[in-house]
C-alpha cells in the first residue's frame, strides 16, 4: 500500500510542470548554425529587429550543429514537434515538401523578383524556401602559380577545356613546388561530394538521374559520359593529382594558402582567408570537359513548417529579413553572396569592384541547382560513396552501376517522389 | 516456485516492474515492431501509404548465387591471355545487366571470385555492401570476443595481487572504459593519421626511421585491424573487473589447500582458478559477443564504413539506410538478421559452456 502510494507521488511529480503564461505569440526558429559566432550574430539582429518592429510575435532562435540539423528536423517532424520556421538545405527542400513537413511560403511575389534563382526554393511551381545568400565554387589558384607555369588565364567566356585542365595539373605536378596538383577538399564528406563534384559530371554530359523525368538513373549515371566522368575521377587520385579521402582536414583548410596545392577546388566562404594571405589569389571558372562548365547552385534556405499554427508571423518574419541591409549584413560577416545586387551594392565584397565580385559572375554564368526532387537526399548519399569508392580504386563501371541500381531502386521504393 | 513467485511476492514484482517495463518498451516491443516493419515499406519520410510487402527486403538482403564464367577464347578456341599470362574472363555486368539469357543474376555485382578447373566462380549478390557487413562483424567479433577476454583476464590476474598501491593500477586499467568511446575514436584518429599520426612516428623511431608512415585508416588492409586494436584497449578495462569480480570469490582456502598440496602456478590456475570462475567466463564472453556485434560508434567517427567497405558493419548499415538512405523497412530488416544472428550465437555459447 505504503509503495503504491509512493509510486503515485513519484509519477505526479514528474509530470507535473510550471506554465508560463505569454503575452506574445511566441515563433520558433531553428538554425543550422550553432557554433558559429557571427553567424549566429547576424541572425539575431533581425530577430532583434523584427522583435522590437511589431507587438504580435517574439521570435526566439534555437541553433543545431549543421552535421546533426537535418536528422534532428526529421526526428522532430516524426514526433510532431517542428519549430514554426527552419532553415533547410536547398537542394534537400523538395523532400520535406513532398514530405509534408514545410507549407508555401506566403511572401509577397514582388519581394523576391530581384533575387538570384539559387536562393528561391520552388518546388510544384510553389514557393516554399528563401535564401539569404547563395554559395559559389571556383578553382582557386595564384596568378603568381599560372604564370610560372606558362598557363593561360580562363575567363567565364573561356574556361579552361578538360585537356587545358590536365595539363595544367601535369605542370603543377612536373614542377615539383607542390605536395599536389590540385585540393578537391576530399575529407568533407557529406553534401559537399555531390555539391562540388557532380558539376564535373555534368560537364562531362553525365547527370546522378535523368533529369527529364526523374524516374532512372540508369544511363545517366552510368552511360559513356559518366564512365568517362568516373575514369578521369579514378586517374585524379591513381596518378597522385590530387590527395584522396585520407587527405589531413587541416591541410584542406590552409594546405592552399600555404602552398601545398597549386589549385583548390573550393568555395567563397574560404575566399576571405585566401585573399588575406596572398594578394593574387585568382578564383577561376570550372573547367569545360565538353558538356559546359557547371558549379552547384542553392544554399540554406527559411521555410515554414506545416505545422505552424503561426504561419502569418513566421512568413512576416521571413519578409522582414529579406531586407537588403540584412542580406548585406548577412553577406560582410559569412562571405557568401547575397541574393539580391541592390544588396550586393552594400556589401563589402560584392560590390563593383569588390575582392569577391568574380563570384557573383561565377553564379549567375555556371550555376546548375542540383536536381530537384525529393529523392535527392538518398541520391546524394549513393553518389558520395561512389565517388569515394572510385577515389579508393574500386571499379569504376561496377560502381556506377551499382549506384544507378540503387537510386532506381529508391525511385521505385517511394513509387516516383511524386514527379 | 511458481506460485511463490506469483502469488506471495508483490513487493519483489513492484521493484522488478521499472526493469521489465523498461525492457519491454525499448527492447521487447521495438524487435516485434522492426520485424513487422521488415515486412513493409517504410520509408523515414514519405506521403506515401506504407505497404505490406512480405519478405522481399529480405530477398533483397540475402539474395546470393555463384555465377560460373568461362574465359574468353578466339575464333580457334584458344583460351585468351594478357601480358602476365592470366585468362580473360567477360565482364560480370555483361552477365548481371540487362541479360535476358541470365534473369537469375539480374542487378546482382560481385563479392569476390576464385578460380576453380579453368573458370572463374563468381559469388554475386544483390545488396554485396550487406555480406561484406556481416562479414566484417563477423571477422570483428571472431578476433575482439578471444582476444579481449583472454586480454582482461591476463590485467585481471595481474591487478588481482597483494601489492602496495594496486588501485592505481586498477583504476588506471579502467580509465579507457570511462571515456567517452566517441571521444576515444577521435584520439585515435589522430593517433592513427597518416601524415604524422602518433603511432606512424612511435613506429618509425622505434625502427630508427627504417617504417615508412602508412594511412592506417585510409587502407582497406589495415582499417579494420586498426578498429579492432582500438576497440580491444577501450573496453579490456570493464572485462577486467568483471574478471577480477570472480576472481575475488574463488575461497582463498582452496589456494592454500593446492600451495599444501605442492602444485605448480600453472596448476594452480588449471585446478583451482578457472574452475572457479566458469560463471564469469560464460558472462565476459556473452557480453563481449553482444557488444562487438553491436560494433557502430567507432566506425561512425572514424571511418564512415570505408574505405571500399572494408569497415562497414550490420548496425552501421542499418543507421546509414534507415536514417540516412530513408529507408527503415530495409533497416529493420538488416536489424533483425542481427538480432538472430546474436541470438543464435549466444544460445550456442550458453550450450557449450552449460554446466554439466
Amino acid at each position: 500500500m505504503k509503495l503504491g502510494t509512493t509510486l503515485g507521488a513519484a509519477l505526479v511529480a514528474s509530470v507535473s510542470w510550471a506554465s508560463m503564461a505569454a503575452a506574445q505569440t511566441e515563433l520558433s526558429l531553428w538554425y543550422h548554425g550553432a557554433g558559429n559566432e557571427a553567424e549566429s550574430t547576424a541572425l539575431q539582429l533581425i530577430i532583434d529587429d523584427f522583435n522590437a518592429s511589431q507587438s504580435d510575435y517574439t521570435v526566439v532562435v534555437e541553433s543545431f550543429p549543421q552535421e546533426s540539423y537535418n536528422d534532428s528536423v526529421v526526428a522532430a517532424a516524426l514526433a510532431g514537434n517542428l519549430p514554426d520556421i527552419l532553415d533547410v538545405d536547398g537542394p534537400v527542400m523538395p523532400n520535406w515538401a513532398w514530405a509534408g513537413y514545410l507549407q508555401p511560403l506566403d511572401i509577397n511575389e514582388g519581394v523576391i523578383e530581384n533575387f538570384l534563382d539559387g536562393p528561391k526554393g520552388y518546388w510544384g511551381g510553389e514557393l516554399y524556401s528563401i535564401g539569404f545568400w547563395d554559395a559559389a565554387i571556383a578553382m582557386m589558384s595564384r596568378q603568381s602559380t599560372l604564370d610560372a607555369l606558362g598557363l593561360r588565364t580562363p575567363t567565364i567566356d573561356s574556361p579552361w577545356t578538360g585537356d587545358e585542365f590536365m595539363a595544367a595539373l601535369d605542370a603543377a605536378k612536373a614542377s615539383g613546388d607542390y605536395d599536389f596538383a590540385l585540393d578537391l577538399g576530399m575529407p568533407w564528406t557529406g553534401e559537399w561530394y555531390p555539391y562540388a563534384f557532380s558539376p564535373f559530371l555534368q560537364s562531362f554530359g553525365g547527370d546522378i538521374v535523368d533529369r527529364s523525368s526523374y524516374a532512372t538513373a540508369e544511363g545517366a549515371l552510368n552511360g559513356d559520359a559518366a564512365m568517362a566522368f568516373g575514369n578521369w575521377w579514378q586517374s585524379l587520385f591513381a596518378d597522385g593529382y590530387a590527395p584522396g579521402t585520407s587527405q589531413d582536414p587541416a591541410d584542406r583548410d590552409t594546405g592552399f594558402i600555404d602552398g601545398k596545392y597549386a589549385f583548390s577546388w573550393n568555395g567563397n566562404w574560404a575566399a576571405l582567408g585566401a585573399l588575406e594571405a596572398h594578394d593574387d589569389v585568382l578564383f577561376l571558372p570550372a573547367p569545360d570537359f565538353g558538356n559546359g562548365s557547371y558549379i552547384g547552385a542553392a544554399s540554406w534556405q527559411f521555410g515554414v513548417a506545416a505545422t505552424s499554427e503561426n504561419a502569418e508571423g513566421a512568413s512576416a518574419f521571413i519578409e522582414f529579413a529579406l531586407q537588403d541591409n540584412y542580406l548585406a549584413n548577412f553577406s560582410n560577416v559569412t562571405g557568401l553572396i547575397p541574393a539580391t545586387s541592390t544588396a550586393a551594392a552594400m556589401t563589402d565584397n560584392y560590390a563593383e569592384g569588390g575582392a569577391l565580385e568574380v563570384f557573383f559572375g561565377l553564379s549567375e554564368a555556371q550555376a546548375l541547382v542540383r536536381p530537384v526532387t525529393p529523392g535527392y537526399v538518398v541520391f546524394a548519399k549513393v553518389f558520395e560513396k561512389a565517388l569515394a569508392d572510385i577515389a579508393n580504386g574500386a571499379d569504376v563501371a561496377d560502381t556506377l552501376d551499382a549506384a544507378a541500381d540503387e537510386i532506381n531502386a529508391d525511385i521505385e521504393a517511394n513509387s516516383g517522389y511524386g514527379h | 516456485m511458481a506460485s511463490k513467485l506469483t502469488t506471495s511476492n508483490r513487493a519483489g514484482w513492484a521493484f522488478a516492474l521499472p526493469g521489465f517495463g523498461l525492457i519491454l518498451l525499448f527492447i521487447v516491443i521495438p524487435f516485434f515492431f522492426a520485424f513487422y516493419l521488415s515486412l513493409t515499406n517504410q520509408r523515414l519520410v514519405s506521403p506515401n501509404p506504407t505497404e505490406y510487402v512480405g519478405f522481399s527486403n529480405y530477398e533483397k538482403l540475402l539474395s546470393i548465387s555463384v555465377l560460373t564464367i568461362e574465359p574468353e577464347v578466339d575464333t580457334a578456341g584458344v583460351v585468351l591471355r594478357d601480358d602476365a599470362g592470366e585468362a580473360q574472363y567477360p565482364r560480370v555486368r555483361s552477365f548481371t545487366r540487362n541479360n535476358p539469357d541470365f534473369p537469375q543474376y539480374d542487378g546482382m555485382r560481385e563479392w569476390f571470385r576464385w578460380h576453380w578447373g579453368g573458370t572463374a566462380k563468381v559469388v554475386v549478390a544483390t545488396d554485396v555492401v550487406f555480406w561484406k557487413s556481416l562479414r566484417n562483424t563477423l571477422m570483428f567479433v571472431l578476433v575482439v570476443a578471444p582476444v579481449q577476454a583472454a586480454l582482461a583476464l591476463g590485467l585481471a590476474l595481474l591487478v588481482n595481487q597483494k601489492l602496495r598501491g594496486i588501485n592505481i593500477y586498477r583504476a588506471i586499467y579502467f580509465m579507457p572504459v570511462v571515456v567517452s568511446i566517441v571521444v576515444v575514436s577521435l584520439l585515435f584518429r589522430f593517433i592513427y593519421d597518416g601524415n604524422d599520426g602518433l603511432l606512424n612516428n612511435i613506429l618509425s623511431f622505434l625502427t630508427f626511421g627504417l617504417f615508412e608512415g602508412r594511412d592506417w585508416l585510409g587502407s582497406p588492409d589495415t582499417a579494420l585491424g586498426a578498429i579492432k586494436a582500438m576497440s580491444i584497449w577501450q573496453a579490456v578495462g570493464f572485462h577486467m573487473v568483471i574478471w577480477l569480480s570472480g576472481l575475488q570469490t574463488i575461497s582463498p582456502t582452496l589456494y592454500e589447500a593446492s600451495s599444501i598440496e605442492g602444485a605448480s602456478k600453472w596448476q594452480t590456475f588449471r585446478y583451482v582458478t578457472w574452475p572457479g570462475l566458469r560463471n564469469t567466463a560464460v558472462l565476459v564472453i556473452i557480453v563481449i559477443t553482444m557488444q562487438a556485434f553491436a560494433l557502430f560508434a567507432q566506425i561512425d567517427v572514424m571511418t564512415n564504413g570505408g574505405p571500399l567497405d572494408s569497415t562497414t558493419t550490420l548496425v552501421f548499415q542499418a543507421v546509414e539506410r534507415g536514417y540516412g538512405k530513408q529507408d527503415i523497412s530495409g533497416a529493420a530488416a538488416i536489424s533483425v538478421v542481427l538480432f538472430l544472428i546474436v541470438l543464435s550465437i549466444s544460445m550456442l555459447q550458453r550450450y557449450i559452456t552449460r554446466a554439466r
